[in-house]
């Protein structure tokens, strides 16, 4: 339960989404990874680890690399996150449309 | 089932859309946002304070079992009835912050009509923070529950 809650974290800050669309293209290292940033080896390794934790990156390892790639179902799971907020509104309109429905609009 | 309610929520923004069809007319609808008492019974809030009009403000309170769950407020920004409501709305005691709201209700036949919610939060942390309450809520409830079980079995 954790780990959903913090997606939306992960996914706000700007370099971390980048990293997102950087292996949503091919599995990459985290040296390539950082071979696109300006930052720190060591900061961009603090963003793959985040996103790792919050599974929007699968790893995989290859000899002595470790490659990163998207995971779908993570992503999947930051829709899963609006579901509870949509099923809320849903029943107030729901509730709204019965209600409304026994309430013919005044003639004026 | 079919989903009525949509929400179109981009990632990295601070803004929402909720978008749904009602089988009633648009003067409904808008009469349904504009009673303080038919408000009542569809957010199952009590409103404390209500004047929908331009610089208008509202105020709902929920209370459970004696103790106050839910605080909110806002104030009126513009009216255009049947059409338009622009607020605020800010849930006390919540990290979510001062949210802008537009409602824009539209006429799709005699008997359809359509609203649009846009909600513009300070920031995307804040829009976060807004997606996660129902979700936390629902945990909440679940212990609640679980609690209240347990209370009965002792």
């Amino acid at each position: 339960m954790k780990l959903r809650r913090d997606v939306f974290q992960a996914i706000a800050d700007p370099t971390r989404r980048a990293i997102l669309s950087l292996v949503a293209l091919q599995a990459m290292t985290p040296t390539t990874i950082a071979a696109n940033f300006d930052y720190s080896r060591q900061t961009i390794s603090k963003h793959i680890q985040i996103l790792a934790e919050c599974e929007l990156l699968s790893q995989e390892q290859q000899g002595r690399e470790i490659y990163y790639q998207l995971n779908p179902q993570g992503m999947k799971d930051i829709a899963d996150f609006i579901e509870p907020f949509r099923k809320l509104w849903e029943s107030r309109f729901n509730k709204l449309e019965s209600i409304m429905q026994n309430h013919p609009s005044k003639i004026e | 089932m079919e989903q009525k309610t949509k929400i179109n929520a981009q990632e990295g923004q601070q803004d929402l859309f909720i978008v749904r069809e009602f089988n009633l007319p648009v003067e409904s609808l808008y009469r349904a946002y504009s009673e303080a008492e038919l408000v009542e019974q569809w957010m199952g809030t009590k409103v404390i304070k209500f004047e929908n009009s331009k610089h208008g403000y509202y105020e709902f309170e929920t209370s459970h079992n004696g103790q106050v769950m839910f605080k909110a407020n806002g104030t009126i920004h513009k009216v255009i009835p049947n059409q338009e409501i622009v607020r605020t709305f800010e849930m006390e005691n919540t990290s979510i912050g001062v949210q802008l709201e537009v409602l824009t209700f539209e006429n799709l036949t005699d008997h359809t009509s359509k609203l649009t919610i846009h909600i513009i939060y300070q920031s995307e942390k804040h829009r976060a923070e807004q997606l996660k309450l129902p979700f936390e809520y629902g945990i909440n409830m679940a212990h609640q529950k679980i609690e209240e079980t347990l209370t009965k079995l002792n």
